[in-house]
């Protein structure tokens, strides 16, 4: 019973939760956004504004992506060798 | 795997190599870029080893090229990155100069040019070839052993 009535409280709190989310579309704090659909392609020449900020104006993040990625790769190779050969 | 599984296999690998490429090498100009083309072309690894095995897939290709190619990759990325060292890491100095990959282009709608973009082509194709290789080295080291 109280497990029952525990759930239904935390349904409704989500619902609430929920329900005063902000509405999709309108941010609230629009500058940088509005910075990169008016110049991104003026400053970086790529078409694409998605690409200009993932590897322009945001490209340490990329390269902290690449070397998670490699690092990934590398501990495998790491993890599953084979003893005999050492490959 | 089956003689079906192998000959459409042999079928369908050029044209996912074609689209990776293709979605590597326009990453500034359509959706896309290095990431998802890597993957794509990762998965034509994917689709070699389930239909004709790992043994056989292992030994046209090597571990030890992927390790290497992968670490061209992040290696290219880095020395592009320190190659606009005259103002920031990463700057951009290619956009808009006029030569090769600098091409100016017009404000809102234009054709798209392959040569516009400055630094953002070379790393997308440094960070595809990274994705590339350590999807596939991922995949062929971790995938089981199949008749």
């Amino acid at each position: 019973m109280i497990k029952k009535i525990t759930i239904i409280i935390l349904f409704i709190f989500l619902l609430a939760a929920v329900l005063s989310l902000h509405p999709f579309g309108r941010p609230i704090f629009t500058k940088m956004d509005d910075y990169f659909i008016q110049n991104g392609q003026k400053e970086t020449g790529s078409n694409n504004i998605v690409s200009s900020v993932v590897f322009d104006y945001r490209g340490l993040d990329t390269l902290g992506e690449a070397s998670i990625l490699f690092a990934a790769a590398t501990g495998v190779f790491i993890i599953f060798r084979s003893r005999k050969k050492y490959v | 795997m089956s003689k079906i599984v192998k000959t459409i296999t042999s079928l369908v690998s050029l044209p996912i190599i074609v689209f990776g490429l293709y979605i590597i090498s326009h990453g500034h100009l359509t959706p896309g870029g290095g990431f998802a083309g890597g993957a794509i072309i990762a998965t034509f690894i994917t689709l070699l080893a389930v239909a004709f095995g790992k043994e056989i897939t292992g030994r046209n290709l090597s571990k030890q090229l992927l390790l290497l190619s992968e670490s061209l990759g992040i290696l290219t990325f880095i020395i592009l990155g320190f190659f606009g060292l005259s103002s920031t890491f990463f700057y951009n100095f290619l956009a808009n100069s006029g030569e090769i990959f600098g091409r100016t282009i017009l404000f809102g709608l234009n054709p798209g040019y392959i040569n516009s973009g400055g630094m953002i082509p070379l790393m997308n194709l440094a960070v595809g070839l990274e994705v590339f290789s350590a999807l596939s080295l991922i995949i062929l080291l971790m995938s089981k052993e199949n008749d």
